[in-house]
């Protein structure tokens, strides 16, 4: 890697939403001439997995996060229900795959792309995803559960790259 | 030197700058790139992007709630 001229991100969220800032950046820094490498470790590395259908949002602890529903009249969809409802009712059964549809559907109407599509092209583009194997060990997965075209590492390998990176990211 | 087109319509950020990026990567050197895109951000996006790349930007353009965008490939 040449001097200076590395981007290194540690990705360690699995929400659905935080899902997005290590492979937009990441893609769009590669894009621009950077040699960019992804560290996935803790929740970071369900990013990774093939299956990518667990992902999740909740509203649960997050009273930043705006609901607004996506369809329906415009001055409904103005209404950010997020503030009106007590965050304890995010506790009931259901309330999590409520929210994270009503955030696919948001992110669908509003043609962002994919966690999938993102992470592919990423891949075209040389950005180098690193699975933290001890993370995995813990967690209990398998080679056989992520996508094919990643690397396994630990810290070391990671801090090695970073050594060569000036912008370095904990996502 | 030959001119090609990229419609990057209804795409949001950062997909234009990546279609962008993989359309230059199958280009000669001096060939020229015209995007079209509908993203808000991407003004200062391209700017951004050639001046990092050193692709020139020859020019950029907005009218009806569209984006274009001319990039020459650098050698």
């Amino acid at each position: 890697m040449s001097e200076n001229n590395g981007m290194t991100i540690i990705a360690s969220k699995g929400t659905l939403d935080w899902a997005f800032p290590p492979f937009i950046v990441g893609s769009t820094a590669a894009a621009m001439g950077k040699e960019v490498t992804i560290f996935f470790t803790f929740y970071g590395l369900g990013l990774l997995l093939k299956d990518l259908s667990s992902l999740r949002v909740s509203p649960q602890g997050n009273p930043a996060m705006p609901m607004k529903m996506p369809f329906g009249p415009q001055w409904l969809q103005k209404i950010d229900f997020g503030p009106k409802i007590p965050n304890i009712m995010w506790n009931i059964p259901g309330m999590e795959f409520f929210a994270t549809s009503m955030m696919k559907k948001t992110m669908k109407k509003n043609n962002i792309a994919t966690i999938e599509e993102l992470r592919e092209v990423c891949l075209e583009m040389g950005v180098k995803l690193i699975a933290c194997e001890m993370t995995i060990g813990m967690f209990g997965y398998s080679r056989d559960d992520f996508i094919d075209g990643i690397e396994y590492a630990g810290a070391a390998t990671y801090l090695d790259i970073a050594q060569g990176s000036n912008h370095d990211l904990f996502i | 030197m030959t001119q090609h087109v990229l419609d990057a319509t209804g795409l949001n950020c950062p997909m234009p700058i990546l279609k962008a990026k993989q359309a230059l990567a199958k280009m000669q050197a001096q060939d020229t790139l015209e995007v079209t895109c509908t993203d808000k951000g991407s003004t200062k996006d391209f700017i951004a992007f050639c001046n990092q790349t050193g692709n020139t930007l020859l020019s950029h353009e907005a009218k009806d709630n569209q984006f274009i965008f001319n990039i020459e490939k650098s050698a």
